[in-house]
């Protein structure tokens, strides 16, 4: 088991920068998830503590030792791929075993150790088969063995449910996570996914375009989104937003927008900036039309069976997704609305997407005509 | 808008698609069978050429006459034999040690980064443009040099010229080609380059290796010009040098049969080998189309 610590990682490749200036501690036995859209340099980052990508600049260490220069091979960690990579001529007692083998490991040793793994992971009846002869599930399951067999300090998953079926992630994510409480060893995720983000980690990190945009709990990211991005892509459906203009009396930014939004919040300072604001989908409340704080048109309706989307257009054509506690009745879709919010479940962002603190509770009331 | 044209057109009986599809099916059949007979006929033609005797040559009879006289003569030629095992060293050295170098250079080029990757690509592939005459002179010093001449070794020498860039190029491109995820897995897993090559990369590229391995025989096994040249005397001649050389009993008379019935022999091992290889040759030619 160990810690990880990157300091100052950049990555380019020519003349393109994946990873600029990483800064992080991983703590020992801590699962952390990079989490981001598709291209922010989260598996260029794993890669770079694999050890199998040299970080332009930086300093990788683990367990307080710098390893930046050491191979792969011996830095102690093991890597499940998205793609499993397992190899193909080889039976799974044998993709399992293959790095102690690697080792110079006595047939014997390797052999026990072997069956010891496959037997948490429930492969040991498959032994003898080949790689292509298994279901995706049980790929994935000879992967993370193959894995678990080194005994590693560090786990590395690079997106590893994502070529799987959506009840089977679900199955192997629980897996993972029972793993985890197990082994306590150090495991850091890759995924795309925010429910999987959200689900495994103890802490995430989100990335955007190379840059670490936030590191928190996930109820951290979820509650306190340091800034725009990370407001947007953690949580599902996304929040909402809305650009606004504001005006500023003393300490209370006076917001007006689309849908005849009239807001007022305190703020720490008298010059916040407040560019866009965001509400989450829970936090909205359907309303009749003229009442609540935004007026807006209620186009459609998702009913899910345990849970019903509304989708409502606001008058500059941005579309809010709102969680409706029950299916409103037919009439009302195609129909004005409003939407009434608390104040204090009002996110406001200044215009280069910081997130700007503001009061709770100091709401100017209703909709202005 | 005209409604007629947006009208769609009367549904042809199933009869007619079925009917269509039969004629279309009879001249696949019939395309196919034109190209075999074409590529095979030559080949007919000389088995049959080769069983004739004397006058019955020139009668332009496509039966053949399944008079083996000829096959048993030569049998009983050391000479022809002995330039049959002269090939089979050459093509067989040949080619192992084309693929070797090929193996090797290519994991070089496929995947580890150097800078002047392209280049020597380039470079490889140039040497292959060249004509052989061109080379053939520089190719005879060179011969002289290592003290070659009149040898076997010098053909296999000389042969490696033509077959290493492509066994080069056809493996650099299936090692392109090969996931990156699975060498990663290797490194992860401990392996240095050299394993690598030999326990994961070697096993799964069965089938390009013999589909290139092939294609060096076949170009080893048939070679001419450099043969002819760098070979004086009847006991080091490969196979296709002895048969340009067989002469008749008397100066008068061409020896038809005796070169056909040798150029039939000389044709048997390529077929076997092909025959034998060839499942994993289609194998290998479509390694890659389909994501496995």
């Amino acid at each position: 088991m160990a810690s990880v610590s990157l300091h100052a990682v950049s990555k380019s490749f020519g003349t393109h920068a994946v990873i600029q200036g990483v800064e992080l501690q991983i703590d020992d036995g801590e699962f952390v998830v990079f989490v981001g859209p598709s291209g922010c340099g989260k598996s260029t980052l794993l890669r770079i503590v694999a050890g199998l990508v040299a970080p332009s600049s930086g300093i990788v260490a683990i367990g307080g030792d710098d390893v930046t220069d050491v191979p792969a091979s011996r830095r102690g960690v093991a890597f499940v791929f998205q793609s499993y990579a397992l190899y193909p001529h080889m039976s799974v007692a044998r993709n399992i075993g293959f790095a102690l083998e690697t080792l110079g490991m006595a047939r014997d040793a390797v052999s026990q150790k072997v069956l010891g793994v496959a037997r948490m992971l429930k492969v040991d009846h498959l032994m003898d088969r080949r790689p292509r002869e298994l279901s995706g599930g049980q790929r994935q399951r000879v992967a993370i063995g193959r894995a678990l067999v080194r005994q590693p300090e560090i786990f590395l998953f690079d997106e590893p449910l994502s070529n799987l079926d959506s009840d089977l992630r679900m199955e192997m994510r629980l897996e993972i996570a029972r793993l985890h409480t197990e082994l306590k060893t150090t495991m850091i995720y890759v995924t795309h996914d925010q429910s999987e983000a959200m689900t495994l980690a103890d802490r995430i990190v989100v990335l955007n375009q190379g840059r670490v945009e936030q590191v928190g709990t996930p109820q951290q990211l979820y509650h306190a989104p340091d800034n725009r991005f990370v407001a947007g892509f953690i949580g599902s459906p996304r929040m909402n937003f809305l650009n606004v203009s504001s005006r500023q009396e003393g300490e209370v930014a006076v917001l007006t927008g689309a849908g005849n939004l009239s807001l007022a919040l305190t703020t720490g300072d008298a010059q916040s900036g407040i560019a866009e604001i965001g509400i989450r989908p829970e936090a909205l409340r359907l309303v009749a039309e003229g009442e609540g704080r935004i007026a807006c048109i209620l186009e459609r309706v998702e009913d899910l069976g345990h849970e019903h989307f509304g989708y409502c257009r606001i008058s500059d054509g941005t579309v809010w997704v709102i969680r409706l506690p029950q299916a409103p009745l037919p009439d009302r879709i195609g129909k004005p609305a409003g939407l009434d919010f608390a104040g204090s479940a009002v996110y406001a962002f200044a215009a280069d997407g910081r997130r700007v603190a503001v009061g709770a509770g100091h709401v100017a009331e209703g909709p202005q005509p | 808008m005209d409604t007629a044209t947006l009208s769609r057109p009367l549904r042809k009986p199933s009869s007619f698609h079925r009917a269509k599809r039969r004629i279309v099916r009879g001249l696949q059949i019939f395309a196919l069978l034109l190209v075999l007979v074409y590529t095979l006929f030559p080949y007919y033609w000389a088995f049959v050429s080769s069983t004739k005797q004397g006058a019955a040559l020139y009668h332009s009879a496509l039966v053949p006459a399944l008079d083996f006289t000829y096959y048993r003569q030569l049998i009983d030629n050391p000479i022809f034999m002995g330039s049959l095992l002269n090939s089979a060293y050459v093509a067989v050295c040949t080619t192992f040690l084309s693929l070797v170098i090929g193996v090797s250079a290519a994991y070089a080029l496929g995947r580890i980064e150097f800078p002047q990757r392209r280049a020597v690509l380039m470079i490889v592939l140039m040497i292959s443009i060249f004509p052989q005459v061109v080379v053939l002179s520089g190719m005879f010093e060179l011969i002289n040099w290592f003290g070659l001449f009149n040898r076997p070794s010098a053909l296999i020498l000389t042969y490696l010229l033509s077959t290493v860039p492509f066994t080069t190029w056809i493996l650099t491109t299936f090692i392109r080609e090969f996931p990156r995820e699975l060498e990663e897995a290797a490194i992860i897993d401990g392996c240095s380059h050299f394993r690598i090559l030999t326990k994961i990369l070697l096993p799964l590229m069965g089938p390009s290796l013999a589909s290139t391995g092939i294609l060096a025989f076949i170009l080893a096994w048939n070679e001419f010009l450099f043969a002819l040249t760098f070979t004086l005397t009847d006991e080091n001649r490969t196979v296709p040098v002895a048969i340009g050389l067989i002469a008749g009993t008397s100066r008068y008379e061409y020896p038809f049969g005796q070169i056909m019935a040798a150029s039939v022999t000389v044709t048997l091992p390529l077929i076997a080998v092909v025959l034998v290889f060839q499942r994993r040759i289609v194998a290998g030619l479509t390694a890659g189309a389909v994501k496995g």
